[in-house]
């Protein structure tokens, strides 16, 4: 069309302007975009009119407000006299825990099942593939509430099972033990800084002596830079100098630092260590398997990615089946998997606002109680979606980034 | 040839034959072999023994079968399900017709489809529940009175309709053309039949259960993905304004779950359209498609991005226009590499009509979520059988993927 048109300007024959390709497309941008910001704009003042008509209006102030409601899972201190704005924060804190946690679980998950999908041993193969049928055909939403359910039908708190006086399971919540300060904390505490700042001159005092020997060995003009001496030194100084001061600074201490907290099982109850509620744990369960089977096949089809002759090459070279995985294997299979990869923890992240179904205070579901509350339903939503829009850009940014750092050889 | 003579014939070993050697061959070649093969056996055995265990002694499956209907149509009026076997006969009739036509993979699925009829046909028991409690005796009879049942007699009708069907579009092959505009059409059809107008209509809200759960994924499906095409080209469009709208629309929806899309359609849309109240499935619907659509976009895109400038040029320098270009020679062979993303996307689409449960629409498991009010601490016997319900179709759909990627050669040539 372009080459059409410029001949025939060059005839010096000027075609019409609404004949003009070029003039046509930026005419016709202009109209869509002059009808997607009607369109916007026909919303925005239906919005504006129907909030007036119901008595309310878009202004946030109403987050300062007092809550009034409770929250059963908390990562940070809370209790209904709070503001709003507190127990969104909750939410959001909440949404993070259960998705990091899961995305945690559902990687080491999906790289065993992956794996074993690959193994030469019949069984686990296909154990591994049935899995992974299973799990990924059904919906999250029946899985959480499939695990809840199954929660919900443990033993009553009294009679908590108990696993070897470390793990208590009923059917509202599990508890783990928990590390606890003592009063040993603050004399440790300052071992900890000791060791910190003896490791960083150790490193500078190593650097410089790898230094000087290297300089002594080498010809004038061979310097190959200190910095790859100070890498070097820390490889060499951190693990000594660092641990072993800050291991005998522990046993040092007045105190032990830190104790392990058990949990105990009181008469009606379970106290102490770190309790985890019944509606998390499911729906962790639920997202770290569902999730699981997913990156399986994302680990699975790397692997495989990565050509046969690959394999036979490093074998015929001479290297040992762990040598061929992490030198040959996984380096090349790592840049494949990583962006798939990213969007099954992207989704996982989404999918954790299905934790209304186990009864989890996410972000999603502090939300609408905020709204049914406060009744401002736009402001209230449009925080509720921005907060996971900025989740999912963030992960998908850091993972770009880092596929980036992976591919940096690969131009 | 003389040095031929000289070697010696040996014979294949004998233990790498039968099933020893498949045993010795696959379980227990190398010794972390044979230790892995002991642990998997061992936790097959614990699993196997916890699950039947309690499926033959703890669960009590009577509520299944006592609600079957439920679970099949929802609430739908009892007196208007000849409406649903109508459209069923429908479906069948086009599949019927298709399968005699194209043979192939049709044929083979028909085939399937029509086996599961008749297996529901002849299961020997009907269910007769029983007014004045929760018990429901089942009943096995081994003869042909079962055929009193309705849905017996409607069903043998389906079966018949499939053959018929089948044996017309074998013969006559000038029914091709028809046969996708019927498909087209089926749907307006099905949608006018099951809602009915004047006194019988049933409102949607009393659509449920499987049926329900059919209607929001095929809608979904039909409508996405024509949507999510018309995105992805709007996405590589070299007009920026197109371009960058529709960067934020498919970003947009795909950073956000989707149930923040559903209950924004659900209760926030009345604020932006006050002019009428809109049917509560179609919002649903809408927002499905919406959601879907994006997640398509960006399926086709990476189909669009695989296939070679010169297949543009080449369509340019034939003379071809832009539609034309894209709709024979590009989108095809784009569509053709993604086959597997695009199916796998028709499956979370599937998945995702569950959330309409939590909006409070009656599918598959709201269905589940109402007959449990009812029925107190059967929740794992339910959940177990609509999962398997879930299961088998979107099992089925992964299947159809690899079988139409096995017919058209993907990644072979």
């Amino acid at each position: 069309m372009h080459h059409a048109s410029n001949t025939m300007a060059q005839n010096s024959t000027k075609i019409p302007f609404w004949r003009d390709t070029r003039v046509l497309q930026v005419l016709f941008q202009i109209l869509f975009l002059l009808g997607v910001f009607l369109l916007a704009g026909i919303l925005y003042a239906n919005m504006l009119k129907g909030l007036d008509n119901l008595g309310l209006n878009l202004k946030l102030d109403f987050l300062r407000n007092e809550a009034g409601f409770d929250v059963s899972d908390t990562v940070i201190e809370y209790d209904p006299s709070n503001t709003y704005l507190k127990a969104f924060i909750v939410g959001v804190l909440n949404t993070l825990r259960v998705s990091l946690l899961g995305i945690l679980c559902a990687t080491v998950l999906g790289l065993f099942i992956g794996i074993s999908r690959l193994s030469t041993n019949w069984l686990v193969r296909n154990i591994a593939a049935t899995y992974i049928e299973i799990f990924r055909n059904i919906p999250l939403l029946l899985q959480i509430l499939f695990w809840y359910t199954v929660f919900g039908s443990l033993p009553a708190a009294r009679e908590s099972i108990n696993l070897f006086d470390t793990v208590f399971i009923n059917n509202r919540s599990i508890y783990f033990p928990s590390l606890q300060q003592t009063a040993g904390i603050s004399s440790w505490v300052g071992y900890f800084y000791a060791a910190a700042i003896l490791s960083v001159i150790s490193i500078f005092v190593l650097a410089l002596i790898f230094h000087r020997k290297q300089v002594e060995r080498m010809e004038e003009g061979d310097d190959i830079g200190y910095f790859t001496h100070v890498t070097r030194a820390a490889k060499w100084s951190i693990v000594p100098v660092f641990f072993i001061v800050a291991i005998i600074g522990w046993f040092l201490a007045p105190e032990s630092p830190f104790v392990l907290g058990r949990p105990e099982l009181q008469r009606f109850n379970v106290e102490g260590g770190i309790r985890f509620s019944a509606g998390f744990i499911s729906l962790l369960i639920a997202l770290s398997v569902y999730t699981s089977a997913f990156i399986a096949e994302v680990v699975r089809s790397g692997i495989q990615a990565v050509s046969k002759g690959q394999r036979e090459a490093a074998r015929a070279v001479g290297l040992s089946t762990g040598q061929t995985l992490r030198l040959i294997i996984l380096p090349q299979a790592v840049p494949i998997i990583i962006p798939p990869l990213t969007s099954q923890y992207l989704n996982l992240a989404k999918n954790s606002s299905l934790a209304t179904a186990a009864g989890y205070d996410d972000l999603f579901r502090i939300g609408s109680t905020i709204l049914t509350q406060a009744g401002k339903a736009i402001p209230v939503f449009a925080m509720v979606m921005a907060n996971y829009l900025i989740i999912s850009l963030t992960t998908s940014a850091a993972m770009n980034w880092y596929n980036r750092w992976v591919n940096r050889f690969n131009r | 040839m003389e040095e031929q003579a000289d070697i010696q014939q040996i014979k294949p070993p004998t233990n790498a034959k039968g099933p020893v050697g498949w045993l010795r061959e696959n379980l227990f070649n190398t010794w972390y072999n044979a230790l892995l093969t002991c642990v998997a056996l061992l936790f097959l055995y614990f699993t196997f023994k916890g699950i039947l265990t309690w499926a033959f002694t703890e669960a009590e499956w009577n509520v299944i079968p006592a609600n079957l209907q439920l679970f099949a149509i929802g609430p739908y009026p009892r007196d208007q399900v000849f409406r649903i076997w109508i459209c069923l006969y429908i479906l069948t009739g086009l599949l019927g017709l298709s399968a005699g036509i194209w043979r192939g993979i049709v044929q083979r699925w028909t085939i399937v489809v029509g086996s599961i009829f008749l297996v529901f046909l002849v299961i020997p028991f009907e269910i007769v529940p029983r007014q004045d409690s929760n018990y429901v005796s089942i009943e096995f009879r081994f003869n042909l009175i079962w055929l009193i049942f309705e849905s017996r007699r409607w069903l043998l009708g389906n079966i018949a309709i499939l053959i018929v069907t089948f044996f017309l579009g074998n013969r006559i092959s000038r029914l091709r053309p028809w046969i996708l505009g019927g498909w087209i059409l089926s749907f307006p059809i099905i949608m006018f039949v099951l809602h009915g107008f004047g006194e019988n209509a049933v409102h949607t809200s009393l659509w449920g259960g499987l049926m329900l759960t059919l209607i929001l994924a095929v809608v979904g499906i039909a409508v996405s993905f024509p949507l999510g095409v018309f995105l992805a080209l709007c996405r590589q469009s070299k007009l920026p304004a197109i371009k960058w709208v529709s960067i934020f629309y498919i970003e947009t929806v795909r950073g956000v779950p989707l149930i923040t899309i559903l209950f924004m359609g659900n209760t926030l849309i009345t604020i932006f359209i006050p002019y009428f109240t809109i049917d509560q499935v179609l919002k649903m619907m809408v927002a499905i498609t919406l959601f879907s659509a994006a997640y398509m976009a960006e399926n086709v895109r990476g189909g669009l991005q695989s296939i070679p400038r010169g297949q543009h040029e080449a369509a340019q320098a034939v003379g071809l226009n832009y539609v034309q270009s894209m709709l024979f020679v590009v989108l095809p062979q784009a569509l053709r590499a993604v086959i597997p993303a695009i199916v796998g996307q028709f499956i979370a689409l599937f998945k995702d009509t569950s959330l309409v449960s939590i909006i409070g629409l009656i599918d598959l498991l709201g269905v589940a979520k109402s007959i449990l009010a009812e029925w107190l601490g059967r929740h794992v016997e339910v959940y177990l059988f609509i999962a398997l319900i879930y299961f088998i179709f979107c099992f089925a759909m992964s299947k159809v993927s690899q079988e139409i990627e096995a017919e058209l050669g993907v990644g072979k040539r």
